[in-house]
């Protein structure tokens, strides 16, 4: 049931997007009742008499016609922004209207205002992603806390608090253009970490993270599509996500394992999406600004057009994560380019530099900094040491796929382990 | 053959999510392929709106919102055949509604 994919979920944020416009964002939850009660009449006549020629046209008059009961019954006691009151006190206005205003501007179009609306400066980045999979991407409070192991309650307050933000807009849907200027940035962030989230996140269900990583991939790919909001950061996230994207089907191998990335099999890397990434980084490639996303997308399609670990140009990507360092600290890619250090010059480097990371204590939860000590010590023959720091990081290992990839590690450093270390 | 109507009662409340209420329609599609392709379908019959009246004549006039509770309403039927009430009752065996909490009445067709 391909055609089928993700129907009722994907449905439900675009109807959302679309009725929050006619109805202005006071009554986003006007919206999304309306949504559900038309996703509920779906399913229990869908089950019966089967799908109908186009199931999206169905559920939407359903919706429009049950916004058209609400409003009817309860105009009086709803605040509507002035657009859409006028039309609304006058019964024989309002079908019309309604049909003009959903019929008016393509679907897209909504999507992105409502991922503009999510996206409100006086917003977390936690509650503006929780609200973008909530209301654009049709996901419930407790599938937002599963894939990132949160509590229902705490995801629930937080959805919550941001629609009770957004309700308190008087205005309709029209950002301005400098709306969308000024948080375009903040837009990318969210999708940037919506990806990351379901690339390397903690949720054990490989299913759900690949959901999250689609995801960020369809709204992004909204964002490029868009000439107000097609700049090159926009591309150049759409690349990096692709490039990483098309790693996927070789992250775990044949018997569900993780593997890093030096010990993938490439050929099982997806070509279709390295080539759509290459094709964005490349219309990426214009302007005055050199985003955190333009080097991160760089970093991935080197690692794309290498062949293998030793073909790998590691000295480029080290430089590469130089400019990171400085367009975007962080400790974690300061653990990446000690990494990429070692490739070049050997473990004893690279374990140098993996000591000297500024912060390294925000990485003192993160499983993967005394892994990463571990890999380089084991590949300099220390390997008492390696052992402890793999021990260390199976400690801290957040589901069972890392503990199983830990406990191979620790394996080999055993005199009888199977894996020799690389000898560069 | 023989024909019956089963009649789906009652059931649990809409799943919360848009993917758990695509996942439920999804068992009834497949429920009901398969019943179509063993060629036990009559007809697929209706769904029931959960809302109604319900009607009575006789010496008190009546017209309720219907007394019936949640888990005996009816919310859908469907027409299949089958050799007998045993054979009928079997093919509703896989019916999704077991797994929402409510339950198929099988009742024969009676026919010319």
């Amino acid at each position: 049931m391909s055609s089928l994919e993700h129907l009722f979920r994907r449905e439900a944020g675009r109807m959302v997007a679309t009725l929050t416009r006619v109805l202005g964002v006071a009554n986003v939850a006007l919206a999304e009742d309306v949504v559900q009660d038309a996703l509920c009449r779906a399913l229990e006549t869908w089950s019966i008499r089967g799908i109908p020629e186009d199931p999206a046209a169905w559920l939407m008059t359903t919706a429009k016609n049950r916004a058209l009961d609400v409003l009817r019954r309860e105009r009086t006691v709803r605040t509507f922004a002035p657009e859409v009151a006028w039309h609304i006190e006058s019964d024989a206005a309002l079908r019309p209207r309604l049909d003009e205003l959903s019929a008016g501007a393509p679907i897209a179009d909504d999507q992105l205002r409502m991922m503009f609306s999510c996206c409100n400066p006086r917003l977390t980045e936690e509650s503006q992603i929780a609200l973008v999979l909530n209301i654009l991407c049709g996901f419930s409070v407790s599938e937002i806390a599963s894939a990132f192991l949160s509590r229902d309650e705490t995801v629930k307050k937080r959805i919550t608090r941001a629609k009770a933000l957004l309700a308190g807009s008087k205005r309709l849907f029209e950002l301005t253009d400098a709306d969308f200027a000024e948080r375009l940035s903040s837009v990318q962030r969210a999708l940037y970490l919506l990806f990351s989230e379901g690339f390397h996140g903690a949720s054990t269900d490989s299913a759900v993270r690949a959901e999250l990583c689609d995801e960020a991939m369809r709204l992004t790919a909204l964002l490029c599509a868009n000439t107000s909001t097609a700049t090159p950061a926009s591309y150049a996230l759409g690349a990096l996500m692709f490039l990483h994207a098309a790693r996927l089907p070789s992250r775990v191998d044949a018997a569900g394992e993780l593997t890093q990335l030096l010990d993938q099999d490439r050929s099982r890397w997806d070509q279709r999406l390295l080539l759509e990434g290459q094709r964005l980084l490349e219309a990426s490639a214009t302007g005055e600004e050199l985003t955190a996303y333009h080097v991160e997308a760089a970093i991935a399609s080197l690692h794309a057009a290498a062949a293998d670990a030793a073909s790998t140009p590691w000295v480029a990507i080290v430089s590469l994560y130089d400019v990171l360092m400085r367009v975007r600290p962080s400790p974690v890619v300061a653990l990446n380019r000690a990494l990429a250090i070692a490739m070049c010059h050997g473990p004893a480097r690279g374990l140098e530099e993996l000591r000297a990371i500024e912060n390294r204590d925000r990485l003192s939860a993160y499983p993967f900094y005394s892994a990463a000590l571990g890999e380089l010590e084991l590949r300099a023959g220390q390997t008492t040491a390696a052992y402890e720091r793999f021990r260390e990081a199976l400690a801290l290992a957040r589901n069972p796929t890392e503990r199983r990839f830990l406990e191979r590690r620790l394996a080999a450093c055993r005199p009888d382990g199977r894996e020799a270390p690389p000898t560069k | 053959m023989a024909q019956f109507a089963f009649l789906y009662r009652g059931g649990d409340p809409m799943p919360a999510s848009p993917a758990q209420m695509q996942q439920r329609m999804e068992k009834w599609l497949a429920w009901f392929k398969d019943l179509a392709d063993k060629g036990h379908i009559k007809d697929r019959g209706v769904p029931l709106d959960r809302s109604g009246a319900v009607v009575t004549r006789g010496p008190k006039h009546a017209i309720t919102d219907g007394p019936y509770a949640e888990k005996d309403l009816v919310i859908g039927l469907t027409v299949v055949e089958a050799r007998d009430l045993a054979h009928a009752s079997e093919l509703s065996l896989p019916c999704p509604i077991f797994e929402q909490g409510g339950c198929v009445e099988v009742r024969p067709i009676l026919t010319l």
